[in-house]
């Protein structure tokens, strides 16, 4: 026991000075690359909190999410209803979005929250895939298949410029993905953040010791919600123009493999394992155009068979919980 | 009864699409429930039959009956090698099948846009089949009915198969209990293979039959995949009577639903699968308890 304590505690010191590496390298990169490849950036900072959205599910609390896109794109769309409005200004934008993505999983977690392995699965997937129906369909908010339209840019704060250029769009999309990552990492180590992986290694020890199991779950789905949302908003100002197609299952699976690569456990490995999917997608979309879905399909099966390793820090540890539940 | 009369072409092409549906989710269900496998290749496999279906059909009934049969088989074989694809990764969880059976999907999905082209495909049809048929005072397409009387004969026959063969005894034991079924001496691999193939010779089944109500393309592979997974967790994993009356019943929301209420159709089926988790005892959806 005072082993894995230990080791947990080396394992968050790394992870502290990794993300300070992480978060200097990326504040580099307006003086160092073009416009173009800054604006893709500043969408893999606000898919980034999409893919730590679902790391904390799958790490923490050893239940893989299918279906956090939900929660984003009711924080995207929060934003563009918000600006359309004339709401432009951040924080505001921000806090809507997280707060319209909270009740999202409120309403949803209780039904979530009781279930486990593959039902989990496909319940996640269903509401993922069900709510980007809805983005389809419901064309007053989000435009249907022709998008939303562009619309005007986001203010960083009260009484700041539209921030229109690429490189102030990527300022704060960095600013509030490493704010908001700072906060999850506090959070998982904090003490209910250590009793949500005592769910994970054993659920019924974790009830018979008296702990109220689903309120720590419920806790964790709005929050990992809210990670999403503020991720669906960031999108949202980033792009100026957003489509159903944002935040479809192709997404969910993108950001798990992304997870999947980087190792579950790890808020950094996410982002750093989704930089690399998302480069990985951009390539092949203008190397091989029309053949790119051929692409990412080898990837996920090579990724699969051949980094098992990459499953080391969460789902090896998925797999001991299946395994329990089974008996 | 005016009032119902309306509707009622509607419950009827309800029925034909939840039987649809079930043809494709019984399968699912049962690779979940035995051989438990996370397949989100199955809207594929689904797709293949239905383009094979568009491919040999050419207005003849030799020509559907051999499309349906080629459907069947070719599904059937995308089931088996399933079973082999998924076989290493046995020890790593849902999460790794899901990701393997994705990327499958994604590929599988691709070559068929390649060969076929991203339209919607439609199999032509005997002639006789394309005319309206007059029953109990409207006209609906023939092929409608023809198909609600083909997908209640394989559903009758489904069930007897599973409830009274030898073969149905020994995939509702791998259900309850797989060590025990491999100390009577029944290997479970063969079982799971077997099982798999089943699935996929439905899935391909349903393609192509159903191709002339659902013509196969990317996006129907995707929805009956969706619709399939919300079927199996209304129904219950593994229970093919509970994937019966599920499928019937979104049939009617896809359908009824979209008649009757446009706009809330997609959170019908969203409303329903999430009162259907909330008013279930958690137990018997849970992994330990398969219904």
């Amino acid at each position: 026991m005072t082993d894995t304590l230990r080791s947990l505690s080396t394992r968050f010191l790394d992870a502290r000075l990794v993300g300070v590496l992480i978060v200097a390298l990326l504040a580099t990169m307006p003086f160092v690359v073009d416009a173009y490849t800054l604006s893709s950036l500043s969408e893999v900072l606000a898919m980034g909190l999409l893919a730590v959205s679902v790391a904390v599910m799958a790490g923490n609390a050893g239940l893989p999410s299918l279906g956090q896109v939900a929660p984003y794109a009711v924080g995207m769309y929060t934003t563009v209803v918000l600006i359309r409005s004339g709401m432009t200004v951040g924080p505001v934008l921000l806090l809507a979005s997280a707060g319209a993505a909270a009740l999202f999983c409120l309403v949803l977690g209780f039904a979530v929250i009781r279930t486990r392995g593959v039902v989990f699965l496909m319940l996640t997937l269903a509401i993922g895939e069900l709510t980007y129906q809805v983005s389809q369909r419901w064309t007053d908010v989000t435009g249907g298949t022709d998008g939303s339209g562009r619309y005007d840019a986001t203010q960083a704060f009260w009484g700041t410029e539209p921030m229109v250029k690429p490189d102030s769009i990527y300022w704060y999309c960095l600013a509030v993905a490493a704010i908001v990552v700072l906060i999850v990492a506090r959070l998982v180590s904090s003490t209910p953040g250590k009793l949500i992986r005592g769910i994970r290694d054993n659920e019924a020890r974790m009830r018979a010791d008296g702990h109220r199991v689903g309120h720590y779950l419920l806790a964790l789905y709005i929050g990992a919600g809210v990670v999403a949302g503020i991720g669906g908003s960031l999108m949202a100002s980033s792009q100026r123009m957003v489509f159903p197609s944002d935040s479809n299952f192709n997404i969910s699976a993108l950001v798990l493999m992304a997870v999947v690569i980087g190792g579950a456990a790890s808020l950094n490995g996410a982002i750093v394992g989704l930089g690399l999917v998302m480069m990985l997608r951009d390539w092949s979309n203008t190397a091989v155009a029309e053949h790119s879905p051929l692409v990412l399909g080898v990837l996920f099966i090579v990724v699969v068979y051949l980094l098992p390793g990459g499953f080391a820090g969460a789902a090896s540890r998925i797999g001991l919980r299946q395994r329990k539940e089974a008996t | 009864m005016e009032f119902l009369d309306g509707y009622i072409p509607h419950i009827i092409g309800g029925i034909a699409y939840g039987l649809l549906l079930f043809t494709v989710a019984s399968g699912l269900t049962l690779a979940f429930g035995v051989a438990d496998v996370l397949n989100l290749s199955h809207g594929s496999i689904f797709a293949l039959g239905g383009y094979i279906a568009y491919a040999l059909t050419d207005g003849t009934w030799t020509g559907l009956i051999l499309a349906v049969l080629a459907g069947t088989v070719a599904g059937a074989l995308f089931g088996g090698g399933l079973s082999i694809a998924v076989a290493p990764l046995a020890k790593r969880g849902h999460l790794a099948q899901a990701l393997l059976t994705f990327g499958i999907a994604m590929i599988v999905g691709h070559l068929l846009v390649i060969v076929f082209g991203s339209g919607e495909k439609r199999p032509t049809l005997p002639t006789e089949l394309t005319k309206p048929v007059l029953f109990g005072g409207n006209y609906y397409a023939g092929y409608h009915l023809l198909f609600i009387v083909i997908a209640g004969i394989l559903a009758v026959i489904g069930w007897l198969v599973i409830t009274r063969s030898k073969a149905g005894a020994r995939v509702r034991a791998m259900v309850d209990d797989r060590q025990m079924v491999a100390t009577l001496g029944t290997n479970p691999k063969l079982v799971l293979a077997g099982v798999l193939a089943v699935a996929g010779g439905l899935a391909g089944l349903a393609g192509a039959l159903g191709a002339p109500i659902l013509g196969p393309s990317q996006g129907a592979a995707n929805m009956v995949l969706m619709q399939s997974l919300i079927i199996v967790v209304l129904g219950g994993l593994g229970s093919v009577g509970g994937a019966f009356i599920a499928a019937l019943a979104v049939g009617q929301v896809h359908t009824l639903g979209v008649a009757l209420a446009p706009q809330w159709a997609p959170y019908l089926l969203f409303g329903a699968m999430a009162v259907a988790l909330l008013i279930r005892k958690p137990p018997p959806l849970l992994l330990g308890g398969r219904a």
